[in-house]
């Protein structure tokens, strides 16, 4: 608009900054929209002007990867053994949550439910032996996200143990993930006592078998579709699973009575039952499997995976490869159970925010407001989180929706140039495992995410527009 | 005294905010100073200055905050660093727990208001460049209040904005009147026929509330920013506000005012005026008489006097028959002036003048400089005339209390009085002064109780000049439609023996002659300085 249009219209004024400006504003009836303005993150201008003369390219790549994941369909279609199907797993190997890590720099509850994975696999007799062995450069580590895997918490999976196996059937790459054992003493909170390997061995033993004639019986199970209604259910699917896993007990029951002992079922369906969570892993492998098929898009800064191992935090572009870009993981804001204090609280652990990833979770919370309570927050809060996340995302999800924001996408594909421009973090939903290995969860709560591997990444990702030019 | 530092490790508060939370801090009780800023360069700088800097701030990061705190003991400061911790938390959860969802970024702030066509921007410095160009790129017209903007960000965004028939408004502008609306610090005036490209905020206001006051009113007042008239900026959004003038149908008459601008700009603008079609009245402080020879722009030597002009063209009068009235006035000024000097004794002397308007102080200057000679300033361009130390007046001093030495973690004087206050009562307990002179700023974003803020002070001024009385001269620059009210604030300022006069001008001539007649009647040997 020219200036002497400007002239003849009456001034609608966006003010950035100061609110006693907008204040004066409004005195004086003027339409005015305040900015609740945060500065960028720090960050070098070399990586600044490359990206912004790579712009208009970026978004290009980003709205591929986008489409990408809007497009995935993720299905479970059977449940194998991790050696079986998980690519590159081994014998010796045993995968966990977040960026790469050895056995010296793990935290206490990863290390605890490493120990507890070599009992169970019959590697070690106690403890002790567990340790020693695990110490030693027998046992091969490797973070989940590198084997088509995730794993909540520790996200622990040794060769024997069962898991989920999802087709995106749109391209026709998939993922894989262990059953969840509930809450509680559970090896994913670093648990490893006699009560945690026996519920393991029955899993093995009662619950995979089970399962897996069940949904061979049903052939396959629409998971967006479960995760799509339970979004207007109450969950935001990763701190909170109860509407999904009643959906999908709906879906299941009936093919794990047909196909099993009528002990057996009623034994697999009160534990399907009485665990809220029980749909947390496949939700997580759900995300995993539409983020996969967005990989590899040369320049993109959409994120793919968003990880932690309980000691770093680290990220994966869709444009930079197999490259991890840490930094420190964070001690989440929690609500803890009586008894236990920040003190006790390990630094966040799990691959779980591949929900936020995918725009759920944290993303997804205006759908969840009894989650935020979790940090004594209101209602009003929850619908805030979620519309701060539109801001650093490349769009919206056709189908994952928000009933409180007028059914509205949920905010989807993290964008790195987003969150490193406007200095805004991805929110995290999360639960709290104490440092100490083998005593389990202490509480939830939610998080955002450390600006360090965000900003690396962006310089990872300037690096390889420079190299690409060059 | 002890001084006590500490860094709040990646807590992002807006300045204004951190002002505010100073201000509580620094009426503690055992307080000296205290300043509350983010780690930026420009706040270190300034900490550096006034001897708040400590060495543990080495580590800080752009994120960071830093809090200082001179206090008289130990436990004060201690016990005041929580009550920051305390402040600062408050402040931070007043925000989060009641406030609507707001947008975090101008794209998102554009999906709200589709059809916006001007950016406010008032982030800090370093971040307010690349603002404004998302809003230029988004084709809105930007007012950029914030200051510490680099020259070369404002040089590429004022290119930008002339390829695209766009305003860029500042950086460090801090008044405007678009369509009627007053923007950021701006005066609430009648709607008119005259337009004002200023590049300087204080003269902006004064000129526009005059003619206000004078029955007249404004089109446009465009603030440029103090810089756009430098050589590097070349004076592109004066020559492009001018242009637009010219054009815009309700404008029948322009006023331009600058501080000093850079002769080549000058030439420029005059050049410029040639081709108008209307006339223009112009007032640039410093400017060569040579160079408006030949020139069609009307010079005017003061800001009220510009003023006067334009009211008298917009009123289709004779544009010279303000000047009967300014006669008459002159006599009332004499009268006034030989009345007050009758209650000086022989040891009051010296004027001096406390301002929180830039331009008003610089008139101020020239003026006296007529007058008097030149006077002392923490702003003169005469180095000779340059104080050595801001805190302390010399002789004939005009103080410019919108200073870096004296904004440092505390709002502009214009909001914040107390400075200025304690200067007053400073001045009062020298013995050689005279008159203080100083001037009120209504409009929006000023302090919105000036005169009750004054009047104590005045009062407690007055008691503690023993020897003979001050005389108080001020001026309000503001309308009586300003939220303030500029003829209550009049009222209240009369009633406590100030003296309230129409114009800067007009405050500095009456304190001006006062001083003038004093030393004529105490005619001392030594050599008076500045006399020409």
């Amino acid at each position: 608009m020219a200036i002497n249009d400007l002239f003849d219209k009456d001034l609608k004024i966006i003010n950035i900054g100061l609110t006693s400006f907008k204040d004066s504003l409004e005195e004086v009836q003027v339409d005015v929209v305040q900015v609740d303005w945060k500065p960028p993150a720090d960050i070098d201008e070399k990586t600044m002007e490359i990206i912004s003369i790579h712009s208009s390219y970026i978004e290009k790549q980003n709205e591929k990867s986008l489409k990408k994941i809007l497009s995935g369909m993720p299905f479970l279609i059977d449940l194998e053994r991790a050696i079986d199907v998980i690519p590159g797993m081994k014998k010796n190997m045993i995968l966990h949550a977040g960026p790469p890590i050895t056995w010296d720099r793990m935290c206490g509850p990863m290390r605890g439910a490493i120990i507890g994975a070599l009992i169970y696999e019959g590697m070690a007799e106690n403890p002790e032996e567990a340790e020693k062995l695990a110490a030693s450069n027998e046992i091969e580590y490797s973070p989940c996200h590198e084997h088509n895997t995730v794993g909540p918490m520790a996200g622990i999976v040794s060769p024997s143990m069962p898991v989920f196996v999802l087709k995106n059937e749109e391209y026709g790459n998939h993922a894989y993930c262990t059953m969840n054992e509930g809450l509680g003493k559970v090896l994913r909170y670093g648990a490893f006592s006699k009560e945690v390997i026996e519920k393991l061995r029955w899993m093995e033993a009662v619950l995979y078998p089970a399962l897996k004639k069940a949904v061979r019986e049903l052939g396959k199970i629409d998971l967006k579709n479960i995760i799509a209604q339970a979004l207007h259910m109450g969950d935001e699917v990763h701190n909170r699973n109860r509407a999904a896993t009643s959906l999908f007990y709906r879906q299941i029951a009936p093919a794990v009575i047909k196909t099993n002992d009528t002990d057996v079922a009623v034994k697999v369906l009160e534990f399907i039952n009485g665990n809220d969570h029980f749909f947390l892993n496949l939700s997580m492998p759900a995300c995993k499997v539409t983020l996969d098929a967005a990989r590899n898009i040369k320049g993109s800064s959409v994120v793919v995976a968003m990880t932690r191992n309980g000691t770093d935090f680290g990220i994966q572009l869709s444009g930079t490869g197999d490259q991890w870009f840490v930094g420190s993981a964070p001690i989440p804001d929690a609500l803890f159970f009586p008894g236990y204090s920040k003190d006790d609280a390990n630094r966040d652990i799990g691959d779980s925010s591949i929900t936020e990833t995918n725009g759920l979770g944290g993303f997804a919370i205006a759908s969840s407001p009894a989650i935020v309570q979790f940090v004594g927050g209101t209602a009003k809060d929850a619908l805030n989180y979620t519309q701060e996340m539109y801001e650093i995302t490349v769009g919206e999800n056709n189908i994952y929706q928000i009933p409180s924001l007028n059914f509205r996408g949920t905010p989807t594909g993290i964008d790195v140039v987003k969150v490193v421009e406007k200095g805004i973090l991805p929110f995290i939903d999360t639960g709290v495992a104490h440092k100490k290995a083998g005593i389990g969860q202490v509480g939830a709560g939610v998080l955002s995410a450390p600006m360090e591997p965000f900003t690396k990444a962006l310089k990872g990702l300037a690096e390889s527009l420079e190299k690409k030019k060059n | 005294m002890v001084v006590k530092g500490k860094i709040k490790r990646g807590e992002y508060f807006d300045s204004v905010t951190l002002m505010l939370v100073a201000k509580q801090i620094n009426v503690i009780a055992g307080i000296t100073d205290a300043a509350v800023v983010m780690n930026t360069e420009e706040n270190r700088s300034i900490l550096e200055s006034s001897g708040l800097l400590m060495p543990e701030f080495e580590s800080a990061k752009g994120s960071d905050l830093l809090i200082c705190l001179k206090a008289e003991s130990n436990e004060i400061a201690e016990k005041a660093m929580l009550q920051v911790d305390d402040v600062l938390d408050k402040v931070r959860h007043e925000i989060s727990d009641t406030e609507d969802f707001l947008p975090k970024s101008l794209e998102t702030a554009m999906k709200t208001m589709p059809d916006a066509n001007l950016a406010l921007i008032s982030v800090a410095g370093k971040y307010a460049a690349r603002e404004a160009m998302k809003a230029l790129k988004k084709g809105l017209h930007v007012m950029i209040f914030s200051d510490n903007v680099p020259i070369e960000n404002e040089i590429k965004l004022k290119k930008y904005a002339k390829e695209n028939d766009l305003l860029v408004m500042g950086p460090d502008c801090g008044t405007a009147i678009i369509n009627g609306v007053p923007l950021a610090f701006a005066n609430v005036v009648n709607r008119g026929n005259v337009g004002i490209v200023a590049a300087s905020g204080t003269g902006l206001q004064e000129i526009s509330s005059i003619i206000s006051n004078n029955g007249s009113g404004i089109s446009q007042a465009i603030g440029t920013g103090g810089r756009d008239v430098k050589k590097e900026v070349g004076g592109i959004i004066f020559l492009a506000a001018l242009d637009a003038l010219n054009r815009d149908k309700s404008t029948e008459i322009i006023v331009l005012v600058s501080k000093p601008p850079a002769k080549e700009v000058l030439k420029k603008i005059l050049e410029k005026v040639k081709n108008i079609t209307k006339p223009v009245i112009a007032i640039f402080f410093g400017a060569d008489d040579k160079t408006f020879k030949n020139s069609k722009a009307i010079q005017a030597k003061t800001l009220e006097e510009a003023a006067f002009i334009a009211v008298n063209l917009a009123k289709k009068k004779d544009k010279d028959s303000f000047k009967e009235m300014l006669v008459k006035r002159q006599k009332t000024i004499q009268e006034t002036a030989k009345k007050e000097v009758n209650t000086k004794n022989r040891e009051q002397k010296y004027l001096r003048g406390l301002f929180c308007g830039g331009t008003l102080c610089e008139e101020a200057q020239i003026i006296f400089q007529d007058q008097i000679g030149d006077v002392y300033s923490n702003m003169s361009s005469k180095e000779k005339f340059l104080l050595k130390d801001s805190w302390e007046s010399c002789r004939n001093t005009v103080i410019d209390m919108g200073g870096d030495e004296f904004t440092v973690g505390r709002p502009h004087p214009m909001i914040d009085f107390s400075l200025r206050n304690r200067r007053i009562l400073k001045e009062a307990e020298d013995p050689e002064v005279a008159v203080i002179l100083f001037d009120v700023v209504l409009g929006y974003g000023s302090n919105m109780n000036p005169a009750e803020e004054l009047v104590p002070v005045i009062k407690k001024a007055n008691s503690i000049s023993k020897r003979g009385q001050i005389s108080f001269v001020c001026s309000i620059t503001g309308t009586e439609y300003d939220p303030q009210n500029r003829r209550k604030v009049k009222q209240k300022l009369e009633e406590a023996g100030v003296y309230v006069m129409e114009s800067n001008a007009a405050a500095c001539e009456l304190s001006g002659l006062i001083i003038k007649i004093l030393s004529e009647k105490f005619e001392k040997k030594e050599d008076r300085h500045g006399n020409k």
